[in-house]
């Protein structure tokens, strides 16, 4: 089992839901998170006072998938997150050790 | 305000008119202090919005009580020496009220308390420039002593004039300055106060080095269009009457407001390479001010060159305060004091006869240079009695009970550690702890800053 991470852009999220609903993932967890990195932040003026704002807003997307089916889902992430801008966030892939299904305690694969 | 002011009690029939229109202008004044919470609580950061709201509620509060408890007598009464305060005993608590009635045929007590809204604005208005860092309580003392001290006595010089067996201020009778709703004794006086208070208090922790921006602009431009709306009652409701020169001075209102708004973002779109909301807010607002001494006086051209020039000075002023080093966190010194003195000058300039004929003429109308001279006197006069008074004020508190919060409470914010609230509760997981009923004991806060 691995743990898929993807940071992408909001306005991006709907369609990389969508896409992987379409390949039959059926749940995942979604955060609103914040973060920079080569796009960085941008300039706010108020009262003539300007501010760097280093944060850029972003969408973090966990999923717990089989082995067999990562190189998929990755694929259909960064497909669906992609606009060639820079920007577009980043996926990484990890392994687990279990997952637990807290309803009926079914472990790992059962519980995906 | 118009002159003679006040008959002697009982001497003049009600006018109907006048008090229907004066009772309807003095609740926009009231509504402008509300709108200038909103307008504080939006440009501070979410963590001490609460705390900026309820400094202006407060002021609210206590200036209202000690404005009819003692205030209205020292700016109103009859003149004990040199045209400086009025008799504290005089109108005690609004007794001996009910029966008087104005030159223009308002009631005594609608006078009284229009005029006491005010001092409550002008209160609020001071504590713009100490948002974050002040003890709720030793505000509401300032507020209570700064009421009598600084407001009554500026209202007396320039508010209070002479009428046959009463005796007024010295700048509105002995000078001849003009000022129709409250350069001097609101915004400068507000402004010079505010500049006072901050550099005593200090600069915030982290100032002119950590963001600091507004947390909510909405809040700011609601805040923004309420004061404009009260104004309309605050300066056409200075002319105590219904009639055409209340119908000019509504339109100056209008028109300043427009063209201060619309300077301040030239100024930016210039400088910045953007026209914002908050400066769009902040134009209106530097117009209305400027506008506030002169609306009597001016034509509306007049008004819109008055509300042009205070929103280019004011967009260009709110930078001082990074290059002097004083933390006037929401810039009264920037709009109100700037704003308000180039109200006053501009009257000196800009006045005319054809306007108001007991008034005068000014330099650009072939006046000479007479009302400037006598406008500047009034700025200077005003400027260094409520700084001086105010700086000392605070320099007491401070030194006694204590003005400014302690270092760790500033960090965490006036909001949790002075009143023990957030204002936006956006995680219900953090926001939903169960309730102690029966009594605060045991609380995560110490309450040493209430």
């Amino acid at each position: 089992m691995k743990l898929v991470t993807a940071v992408i852009k909001p306005h991006k999220w709907e369609e990389v839901r969508e896409a992987l609903e379409t390949f039959g993932v059926t749940g995942m967890t979604v955060s609103e998170v914040s973060g920079y990195g080569r796009q960085k932040g941008h300039t706010e003026v108020y009262r003539g006072a300007e501010y760097d704002i280093a944060l850029v807003p972003k969408i973090r997307i966990e999923i717990v998938v089989d082995n067999g089916d990562v190189e998929d889902v990755v694929g259909i992430v960064v497909k669906a997150a992609q606009t060639g801008r820079i920007g577009d966030g980043k996926v990484w892939v990890s392994s687990i050790d279990s997952v637990i299904r807290v309803r009926t305690g079914d472990r790992d694969e059962a519980a995906i | 305000m118009s002159s003679p002011l006040l008959t002697s009690l009982a001497a003049t029939d009600i006018d109907t008119g006048n008090t229907a229109w004066l009772l309807a202008a003095a609740a926009l004044v009231m509504l402008m202090a509300p709108g200038l919470a909103l307008f504080y609580g939006g440009m501070v950061r979410s963590k001490s919005v609460l705390n900026m709201i309820m400094m202006v509620f407060g002021a609210l509060a206590v200036v209202s009580v000690v404005w009819v408890l003692v205030g209205y007598s020292i700016a109103f009464g009859d003149d004990v020496v040199g045209g400086l305060f009025g008799d504290p005993f005089q109108y005690l608590a609004f007794g001996d009220m009910v029966d008087g009635v104005t030159a223009s045929g308002i009631p005594l007590p609608l006078f009284a308390i229009f005029q006491g809204l005010f001092a409550v604005i002008t209160c609020g208005l001071v504590a713009g420039a100490i948002a974050d860092r002040t003890r709720f309580g030793a505000w509401l003392v300032f507020a209570a002593l700064w009421t009598v001290l600084v407001y009554s006595p500026v209202a007396h010089w320039i508010f209070d004039f002479d009428a046959e067996g009463h005796t007024g201020g010295w700048m509105a009778n002995q000078l001849g300055a003009f000022d129709f709703a409250g350069g001097t004794a609101v915004e400068i006086t507000s402004g010079a106060s505010g500049l006072a208070v901050a550099l005593v208090l200090g600069k915030r922790i982290g100032f002119g080095r950590d963001p600091m921006k507004p947390h909510n602009l909405t809040l700011v431009m609601l805040g923004a269009g309420l004061l404009w709306f009260g104004w309309f009652g605050f300066n056409a409701g200075s002319q105590l009457a219904a009639d055409g020169r209340a119908a000019i001075v509504f339109v100056n209102t209008l028109v300043a407001g427009c063209t201060g708004c619309l300077a301040w973002l030239l100024v930016e779109r210039v400088r910045d390479g953007h026209a914002t909301s908050f400066g769009a807010a902040s134009g209106v607002v530097a117009g209305l001010v400027a506008i506030t001494p002169a609306c009597g006086f001016v034509t509306p051209l007049g008004a819109m060159a008055v509300g042009l020039a205070a929103g280019t000075l004011c967009a260009v002023a709110i930078g001082w305060k990074y290059r002097f080093g004083y933390d006037d966190s929401l810039d009264v010194v920037g709009v109100h004091l700037v704003g308000g003195l180039v109200g006053t000058l501009l009257i000196g300039l800009l006045a005319s006869t054809s306007i108001y004929a007991d008034g005068a003429d000014g330099l650009l109308y072939g006046g000479g240079l007479d009302q400037l001279g006598k406008q500047a006197v009034a700025c200077v006069a005003t400027f260094t009695y409520a700084f001086v008074v105010s700086g000392l004020l605070a320099l007491a508190l401070e030194r006694t009970m204590g003005f400014r919060v302690e270092e760790d409470h500033e960090v965490t914010g006036v909001d949790l550690v002075i009143h023990a609230e957030s204002a936006y509760d956006l995680h219900a997981a953090t926001g939903g702890a169960r309730p102690h009923l029966g009594g605060s004991g045991g609380s995560l806060l110490d309450r040493h800053d209430q």
